[in-house]
């Protein structure tokens, strides 16, 4: 079957010079975009990369998370200083949680009932319950927490801060600060592997990514980047995503305009892909063929081959792409 | 209580951070009492503690990171009344251990400062004073500056109006050595990035009160007569000391914009700068101090989150150690402006984006797209080092 896909694929290519949507219908799945100048979560086919929807949300919606059922979407309308929660089915924004003011980033827990969410303005980490819809803790955290990981075990939360260039080890049972290590300048997001045994942590001004072991608190390695004839300071790490077998590891370069492919074995980066300008988020098709990514100044989203490893397809979505998710 | 103590310590050793004793860092600040003046618009409220709150904020930021590493960052803060001798400030301060500086002082007394034998294991921190014979040949080893020059305000602005192929400048210069020396700067920068000043002429009116009714018939009469030029495509003013400036801004003979010391300015830091995580800055500002961020204030808050950074880093209090990393390729201060902030190693001062605004919104950010540079594009701001004669840095 995977073959025979792949031969229709080759061919439809090759003869139209055109990308063509693949045929198995069985494993559609949909691509939800914030833009946080244009206050819309744009709704893209994943397959045919066709705009299903455009959907009106709070002001500038940034940071986007699924619900555990995949049936809504938890959006951090920032200026409104509270999370609207999107039925994906009808496209209406049904109701709000209360997340502290201006929210930014967030995480479900794994039980799919608790979002953790970044407060950049009074340094907190709030911890909502999606059911009861109420704030159930507040944790005290650096300046401008920013960045939200949680292990996919369910022990830790890493929470960075940007002014504070720390990743605050957070420990899911007892919601205490229990480490605290420090990267380089103005980190902006974690995330762990998907064996929980490493978190990794972009740092925008420090350009570059620290690998974290989650059980020694210790930095592995940090990784640098450097791509000929661009200047040090464009090169401003900010999303990260570490493919489900753990073998391959992206990073969004920002102004850069680059994904930097690494190999999570020998912590080296394999290969640049040259994506829209100011590249932020990223995010994984369901079937791992696939990569999402927001861009911010290009005003688009680049789909990535993952087999090839080669930009396919550019989509022109909202003013300022922000967060990108894929459902099922 | 030792427990607490051992506790804190197996604490960091956890956290990857290394167990460095309890630091603490006092880092003063020396400024002089305000002349008391009427601010030339009734909007702007009188600020009395330009540059102090800024270090507060500062120092508070630094001790939300010095939490988590056993360091401690204090402000001690001087006022110097009119007339009265900085020397004897800085020595007291000296005398009681301090060795790091922030100085809101006048050039000369900066380099009075700096060449004090108390200053010599210390580390000063220009925060407010623009002059560019501070960073071309008056430099000192132990004086930084994150405060910037005149001709980087005035080549941040030259080059967008080269963007904007606004090239032919009527240059309007007030009468005070600032004034003479931010033109100077104007017309450096014209050469560079291919304007030419068209006309140029000196502001000799005295405006007088500004309260006084019907005042501005004097003001709408004098402009419009004084800018009766041939042709140009901006007006720019030199008055720093902003006793005339804002009275051209659509008072001008031709319909033609302002820019320059008011209109359309060129500055490191304003309220009106919301992009790179500065809104969350900006709110934490305002809820301490109820008014907006200056650009003094916002050099102070570079001068002690350069020691905050450099003290993490090196886990050291010692200036000659802070200095070396602050000056090393290391250094790199996120400073909510897109791109990190760094000290020019050949004379002190930091090189930073500036915002190009209006009163009222940010209208770009120099340095503008295509001004290359070798090293780094925020070294076509101000003056490059071959163009300096500070030597032995």
């Amino acid at each position: 079957m995977k073959q025979k896909q792949h031969k229709t694929w080759s061919a439809a290519t090759a003869v139209l010079g055109v990308w063509l949507l693949t045929p198995a219908a069985a494993d559609a799945y949909t691509v939800y975009v914030s833009s946080e100048k244009d206050n819309t979560i744009t709704v893209v086919d994943g397959e045919t990369l066709d705009i299903k929807a455009t959907v009106k949300v709070g002001p500038r919606p940034r940071g986007i998370a699924l619900s555990k059922d995949q049936k809504s979407l938890y959006v951090c309308t920032s200026d409104a200083d509270h999370i609207e929660v999107l039925d994906l089915a009808t496209l209406k924004v049904t109701h709000t949680l209360p997340s502290g003011p201006d929210p930014e980033l967030l995480a479900l827990g794994p039980d799919g009932r608790l979002l953790y969410v970044a407060n950049e303005d009074d340094n907190m980490v709030t911890v909502v319950d999606v059911e009861g819809r109420s704030k159930v803790a507040e944790i005290q955290v650096g300046v401008e927490p920013e960045g939200m990981g949680v292990s996919p075990d369910g022990k830790w939360l890493v929470n960075t801060s940007e002014t504070t260039n720390m990743a605050h080890f957070i420990d899911l049972a007892t919601r205490e600060v229990a480490a605290n290590v420090l990267v380089d300048q103005r980190p902006r997001v974690a995330q762990f592997t998907p064996d929980s045994k490493q978190v990794w942590v972009s740092s925008e001004i420090g350009g570059n990514v620290s690998v974290i072991d989650a059980a020694t608190k210790e930095k592995i390695k940090v990784i640098s980047f450097e791509i000929p004839g661009l200047r040090r300071e464009s090169i401003q790490p900010v999303g990260i995503r570490i493919s489900d077998d753990g073998k391959r590891a992206f990073v969004a370069l920002g102004p850069a305009a680059r994904v930097a492919v690494i190999d999570t074995a020998t912590l080296e980066v394999e290969k640049y892909l040259l994506v829209g300008q100011r590249v932020w988020n990223l995010e994984f098709s369901p079937d791992q063929q696939r990569l999402f990514t927001t861009n911010g100044v290009s005003n688009d989203m680049s789909v990535i081959d993952l087999e090839r490893l080669k930009v396919r397809k550019t989509v022109p979505v909202g003013r300022l792409p922000w967060g990108v998710v894929v459902a099922p | 209580m030792r427990s607490l103590i051992v506790g804190a310590i197996v604490l960091m050793i956890a956290a990857g951070v290394p167990a460095a004793a309890e630091l603490e860092i006092s880092i003063g600040l020396i400024d002089r009492e305000p002349q008391a003046r009427l601010p030339l618009s009734s909007l702007e409220p009188v600020i009395v503690d330009d540059g102090l709150e800024g270090a507060r904020q500062g120092i508070r930021d630094n001790n939300t990171t010095g939490r988590f590493t056993g360091q401690t960052f204090a402000l001690v803060h001087r006022r110097l009344a009119i007339g009265a001798d900085a020397a004897l400030t800085l020595r007291e301060l000296h005398g009681q251990g301090l060795r790091l500086f922030m100085l809101n002082l006048t050039a000369p007394e900066l380099l009075a400062l700096a060449d004090l034998p108390e200053a010599r294991d210390s580390l000063l921190f220009n925060i407010a004073a623009p002059d560019d014979s501070l960073r071309v040949s008056d430099c000192r080893a132990n004086l930084l500056h994150t405060a910037p020059s005149r001709a980087m305000r005035a080549d941040a602005l030259g080059q967008y109006l080269a963007w904007k192929r606004w090239t032919r400048w009527f240059l309007v210069v007030g009468p005070h050595p600032g004034d003479q020396a931010y033109a100077a700067a104007l017309r450096r920068a014209a050469k560079r990035f291919g304007a030419k000043i068209v006309v140029e002429k000196p502001w000799t009116f005295e405006a007088g009160a500004a309260r006084t009714d019907s005042g501005h018939f004097n003001e709408q009469q004098e402009a419009n007569t004084f800018t009766q030029v041939a042709d140009y495509d901006i007006l720019l003013v030199a008055d720093e000391s902003d006793t005339f400036g804002e009275y051209l801004n659509y008072r001008t003979f031709l319909a033609r914009p302002v820019g320059g010391t008011q209109g359309l300015t060129a500055t490191p830091w304003s309220g009106v700068s919301e992009q790179w995580g500065a809104t969350q800055f900006q709110r934490r500002f305002r809820e301490q101090t109820g008014r907006f961020m200056t650009p003094v204030d916002y050099a102070a808050w570079l001068a002690v989150r350069s020691v905050g950074e450099a003290a993490t880093r090196t886990r050291s209090a010692d200036p000659s150690v802070l200095r070396a990393f602050l000056l090393g390729p290391d250094f790199r201060l996120a400073a909510f402006k897109g791109v990190p902030a760094s000290f020019r190693d050949w004379n002190g001062q930091l090189r930073q984006p500036l915002l190009i605004v209006s009163p009222r919104v940010l209208v770009s950010v120099s340095p503008q797209e295509g001004f290359l540079h070798q090293f780094s594009t925020l070294d076509t701001l101000g003056y490059d080092r071959p163009e300096t004669t500070c030597g032995q840095f």
